[in-house]
């Protein structure tokens, strides 16, 4: 049986436990597969969050060791990983994650949406549409969507069994009593397959559409709260809303910044203390795509660092 | 002793009991309970009220006996019928009042969404129309529109008891468990949550079953009542002849116990 094990272990990375001292990607291969039995289930049953035996990371809980786990049981040494952190490849968390798998997996890594045929992400789904041959991996800080309503888990899990989801509704209901709208940007509540009701990780509810009836494969990991969930490829993923308070997602006035795009998701970044501010793409790899394509703010479109009426400002302050 | 005929009631217990290891919670009961009828419970502390309460409502499974409610599909045993079944007679043909606003509000949410919720649990999914119904609702029990969308720990006990009532009556139930509803409120505010009790459950033509060891409301509200003595009934029949002549020797020690005016 061990020899089996090793044998198993070397099929996929040869040469690599002898030379670090560690497994391939970092996980033995009885984790991985644990793991990947509970992706199957999760993928089986989609939207539905299975446990799993969480392991000890080498960063902490909250950074995305659920995320990691599910990256280093899929990875083998022909994937081109992309790692993507609030949608830019160059953030500490993501720059480590990659590190990490470049050195432990020996895996090529790319920036480049297309190239990639795994992508972790944290709070993004790229602008760039993915396809049938990619898996998207996002880290997940709190799967259950329905704790905030209803604190205990033998109740939770009980909802979801009876798909007894009007509580999920008091959460909006009260958003658009006290703002007049549904406030809720980001891990807006979703149904998947018609039949569970499953937080999509914390990414802005602009991305929410994009998660339906996507090619990719789609994986949820939660480190500390041990469970992973999944929505295989196209598969109808609506989010909840009223009858006369539709799902909407975000729009803004302004276009990127630099690359003048009015259909990517932006981010607003503070430019100086006077109360500037500009508007700019939080996918980084779209946006230079597009510049690279020639796209630039025209001169004649609104100035790039908007500074708002000085009295006003100081009112905020 | 039984408290049961041969006609068709819209609840039906049977030899209910319920043992807490040697310890016996309630023996042997058998009710009917009429659309419509308002039902006490009374007792001393300890004789097993709310037990029976927990019993019959769903919340707690009895050792034994049947407990059978009449519903347009027939008759279902809420002890022997699946979870996903009982849960969903509870959600929208039955409710639940406690002694305690807490256990049956949600302190966080607005008072427009805890009376929405048994709604939107039931497929509700109009956001317009349950602030309507909502705001319906608090009038029918007498608090102020304008707080709608203030949350329960902003409210009195006695308002938060009305709301909890609201909540409870939003979806239409047939029958309605209240367990010591106005016990732990001031007199006046008592008999204000009774007249608003009598009145819905007249227009609405609602079966409540109320567990009081206050035979005061028993003798304003009910139109039968039980009296339960160490897990057992002891006696039964309509209100005024209990109270007034009554048979067993420990029911006439409760009703001479009560301060006379």
């Amino acid at each position: 049986m061990v020899k089996d094990e090793q044998m198993a272990g070397c099929k996929t990375a040869p040469n690599t436990a002898s030379q670090s001292g560690y497994n391939y990607a970092y996980l033995d291969e009885q984790t991985k597969r644990m793991i990947r039995r509970a992706v199957l289930k999760a993928v089986a049953i989609p939207g539905h969050q299975v446990p799993f035996g969480s392991r000890e990371m080498p960063l902490p809980y909250g950074w995305g060791t659920g995320g990691i786990q599910l990256t280093a049981a899929l990875i083998g040494p022909d994937d081109v990983l992309k790692v993507i952190d609030q949608g830019a490849d160059d953030t500490t968390n993501a720059v480590s994650i990659r590190t990490f798998f470049k050195k432990t997996a020996r895996v090529r890594t790319t920036t480049r949406t297309r190239q990639a045929t795994l992508i972790q992400t944290r709070h993004r789904i790229p602008e760039t549409p993915l396809d049938e041959h990619q898996i998207i991996v996002y880290q997940v800080p709190i799967p259950e969507p329905l704790q905030f309503i209803e604190p205990s888990r033998l109740e939770t899990r009980k909802m979801h069994a009876l798909s007894e989801y009007g509580v999920m509704y008091v959460k909006l209901y009260e958003d658009i009593a006290r703002y007049g709208r549904i406030a809720t940007g980001f891990d807006y509540p979703v149904r998947v397959n018609r039949r569970h009701v499953m937080s999509p990780s914390p990414i802005p509810k602009f991305d929410n559409p994009k998660m339906d009836h996507m090619p990719a494969l789609q994986l949820f990991g939660a480190g500390r709260e041990k469970r992973i969930y999944a929505v295989p490829p196209y598969t109808a993923v609506h989010a909840l809303d009223f009858e006369d308070h539709p799902f909407d997602i975000e729009k803004w006035d302004q276009t990127c910044a630099f690359c003048d795009s009015r259909e990517s998701y932006l981010d607003e970044v503070i430019t100086d203390d006077q109360g500037g501010r500009m508007f700019i793409c939080s996918d980084t790899e779209y946006c230079r795509n597009r510049r690279a394509a020639g796209n630039t703010q025209h001169p004649g479109s609104p100035a790039p660092a908007i500074s708002p009426n000085r009295s006003e400002d100081r009112k905020t302050l | 002793m039984n408290c049961i005929s041969n006609t068709n009631p819209l609840l039906k217990v049977r030899s209910l009991s319920k043992y807490y290891g040697s310890y016996i919670g309630c023996r042997d009961i058998s009710i009917d309970l009429w659309p419509g009828e308002i039902l006490a419970i009374v007792g001393e502390s300890g004789s097993g009220k709310s037990t029976l309460l927990n019993c019959i409502s769903g919340l707690m499974k009895p050792s034994t006996g049947r407990v059978c409610y009449r519903n347009h599909n027939g008759e279902v045993d809420l002890v022997a019928c699946d979870e996903a079944e009982r849960r969903q007679i509870r959600r929208s043909e039955l409710g639940i009042v406690y002694q305690n606003p807490r256990d049956g509000l949600r302190m966080e949410v607005s008072a427009g969404g805890n009376i929405g919720e048994p709604l939107m649990a039931n497929g509700s999914r109009h956001y317009g129309q349950i602030r309507e119904t909502a705001l319906a609702w608090l009038e029918k029990v007498e608090m102020d529109t304008a707080r709608i969308d203030d949350i329960p720990t902003q409210f009195s006990g006695g308002m938060q008891q009305r709301l909890q009532i609201a909540r409870n009556l939003v979806t239409n139930p047939k029958l309605v468990f209240m367990d010591e509803p106005t016990s732990g409120l001031d007199v006046s505010v008592q008999a204000r949550l009774l007249d608003i009790l009598r009145r819905l459950s007249g227009e609405l033509g609602l079966a409540l079953v109320i567990v009081t060891h206050d035979l005061a409301v028993a003798r304003l509200l009910a139109h039968r009542m039980i009296v339960m003595r160490q897990g057992e009934m002891v006696e039964c029949g309509l209100t005024d002849q209990v109270l007034d002549d009554p048979g067993h020797p420990y029911t006439q020690l409760l009703v001479s116990s009560v301060l006379q005016t």
